[in-house]
């Protein structure tokens, strides 16, 4: 099935043609309707999962256990539609919000290689393969990062590149212990042979190396430094970008890993999952309520938000793993939504600092009512698409008896809220600071706030209709917890 | 660098090493060498005029600029992928014919060995474009 590996090679297709035709006027359009492709090849895959079961694609006609295989079952296809409708509006966003002298060909090309890396993470099937595909995404993103040219990038950048290149080592050296051990590194043979190995024990070398990688790349509490320090430095787009993406595929490693293979020794590993995951929300949230910049206000968010995704799979039951994989996908939604809104507070107002700028609600209140959409949804506020994320995560904490994180996470609740009303304070509702009045007020163009429209939308979406993506997450989340067809599918290529 | 002895060996040590590097991405298919580490060596024979001489002038002669050679790489790549699904059962599977040659068996010719090319394109774009970035001092404002 051909169709399973198209999400990696359209991207790479289109950065090919963005390799030989390099005006920015191609880019224009190559960018967005190329975007476009992948949200529809996305769907086609969701709907052809839909009717026939897990996809499997055995690249280059190899078996299974000794090729490497591209699979697509429901979080995968999820978090590739997702994905690709953030793509879509990072893609028109950036169209309207890069500076005129930025090199617009390397962007995109740079943006679809990210692409293709992060679409060969989510369809893989191989531990390896899973690798390679994370150093394509991390060398394009630290090319994103440091294009703009300045010092603050470049310091940005390489503090970026070297705690990533520490994950990726420790990512490695996992990998090449897990071979060591079991002899092979195809996903879901190795779910087999660890399910009837009694010495599963002997795996928790490995899965910590994992554990600490993924747990870098994915920003959670000791490993987040990362990210703070460096997603404030590049132009928005690419933050809204990196926002919504680059995270997030760190934790659809971590659910794919420890619901797959690394299910042993529960009572540790669960237990390690919700204490990481509880200090990740504190940290996170009481970072952001410091800062009054709302690029870093953002950062230190998405690191709190992780905590919510890897509590859902500390607790560990199938509403649990639907909720952190609902919050997933919602918290892609509204974060880029979220920094895409303070990359327009900025470009009418010239500064991401909130003491700086003040009255946009009179000033443009079609920006005020979108950049509430993903606040609240941020913050879960019924009835957008977080407040059941959290519902779901919630409900699952106290079926099972995890009191300690459900209170946590209630109370980082708040934590979230203040910090979104504290945006809505201080650029919306307050009047424009004195000594800094005579920054010149861009208005905004039409087209400017279609990209913020698209997520808004989607999220409002998300939350009318979360029956029916609850639906999904949970079966979802069913495969997920019980690997048996996932197996089967990859290796036997049938269903049970 | 300005050294009369490796300037003139330069013109032919260049040849040498493009023919070498040729062999080498032929070999590959069966021994050890292959696209990456003739790609490398054929990088290496356009960078020893840079050696010899300066980068700048490297830069303004050479035809094809290290883009372009990474873009005739990752086309050829792209291509290769395609024969599979449609002569055989999968993406990317190796797709092989003979191409008959007088006095021989004829020589075989399939996909992996056109992706290998495309692997060789590749590097020598990456060998120079690493070249020209580190020949000259970046300016951070």
């Amino acid at each position: 099935m051909t169709i399973v590996a198209m999400p990696i090679l359209i991207p790479f297709a289109l950065a090919i043609s963005l390799l030989v035709f390099r005006t920015p006027k191609t880019c224009r359009w190559v960018g967005p309707l190329g975007s476009l492709a992948i949200f529809v090849v996305s769907l086609a895959l969701f709907f052809r999962l839909k009717t026939s079961g897990i996809l499997t694609l055995n690249v280059g006609g190899w078996e299974a256990p000794f090729g490497i295989v591209l699979v697509v079952d429901y979080l995968s296809a999820l978090m590739l539609m997702v994905s690709s409708l953030i793509l879509i509006a990072v893609s028109l966003f950036s169209i309207r919000f890069l500076p005129d002298d930025f090199p617009l060909p390397r962007f995109y090309f740079f943006f679809f290689t990210l692409t293709m890396g992060m679409n060969g993470a989510f369809t893989t099937g191989d531990v390896f393969n899973l690798y390679v595909w994370f150093e394509v995404m991390l060398i394009s993103s630290f090319v994103l990062i440091t294009m703009g040219k300045k010092k603050e990038q470049l310091e940005g950048g390489i503090k970026y590149l070297a705690l990533n290149l520490l994950g990726s080592l420790l990512f490695l050296a996992g990998l090449g212990l897990l071979y060591g051990k079991t002899g092979t590194l195809n996903m879901a043979h190795l779910a087999e042979i660890l399910k009837n190995d009694g010495q599963a024990l002997l795996m928790n070398t490995s899965s910590i190396l994992f554990f600490v990688a993924f747990g870098i790349k994915a920003a959670v509490f000791p490993l987040f430094f990362w990210l703070p320090s460096s997603y404030h430095t590049p132009n928005i787009a690419i933050t809204s970008l990196f926002a919504g993406l680059l995270t997030k595929v760190g934790v659809y490693t971590l659910i794919r890993f420890f619901t797959l293979f690394f299910v042993h020794d529960q009572q540790f590993w669960h237990n390690l999952l919700l204490i990481v995951a509880g200090l990740t929300m504190v940290t996170g949230g009481m970072a952001a309520a410091s800062y009054y910049e709302t690029r870093r206000i953002l950062s230190y968010h998405i690191i709190s938000q992780i905590g919510y995704m890897i509590m859902g799979l500390g607790i560990f039951t199938p509403l649990a793993i639907a909720g952190a994989v609902f919050f997933t996908l919602h918290n892609m939604i509204a974060k880029t939504g979220a920094f895409i809104a303070s990359g327009m507070i900025a470009k009418t107002k010239g500064s991401f600092h909130l003491k700086e700028v003040g009255g946009l609600y009179k000033q443009n209140p079609l920006l005020a009512v979108l950049f509430i959409v993903p606040a609240f949804a941020l913050a879960g506020v019924p009835p957008l698409s977080g407040f059941f994320a959290k519902f779901m995560l919630i409900k699952a904490g106290i079926e099972s008896g995890s009191y300690i994180i459900t209170t946590v996470a209630l109370l980082t609740s708040l934590l979230t809220l203040y910090s979104m009303i504290k945006i809505w304070n201080e650029a919306f509702l307050k009047k424009q600071p004195e000594n800094h009045e005579n920054q010149e007020s861009i208005k905004l163009n039409w087209a400017d706030y279609v990209p913020l429209a698209i997520l808004a939308t989607a999220s409002v979406l998300m939350g009318i209709f979360a029956a029916t993506v609850f639906t999904y997450t949970m079966e979802a989340a069913n495969q997920l917890i019980e690997p048996a067809i996932y197996i089967d599918m990859v290796l036997r290529n049938r269903t049970p | 660098m300005n050294s009369v002895i490796l300037q003139i060996a330069s013109k032919y040590v260049r040849w040498l090493l493009v023919i070498f590097s040729v062999i080498i991405l032929i070999r590959g298919h069966n021994y050890p060498g292959g696209g990456f580490i003739g790609g490398l060596l054929a990088g290496l024979s356009l960078a020893y005029k840079g050696f010899a001489f300066t980068p700048e002038l490297l830069k303004k002669e050479i035809k094809i600029k290290p883009e372009g050679y990474m873009g005739i790489g990752l086309i050829l790549i792209f291509i290769s992928i395609w024969p599979g699904v449609f002569l055989k059962t999968a993406i990317m599977q190796g797709v092989w014919f003979t191409i008959p040659f007088p006095f021989t068996e004829g020589f075989k010719f399939g996909t992996p060995f056109l992706f290998d090319i495309g692997v060789f394109f590749t590097v020598i774009g990456v060998t120079l474009l690493f070249l020209f970035s580190l020949s000259y001092e970046k300016i951070w404002k």
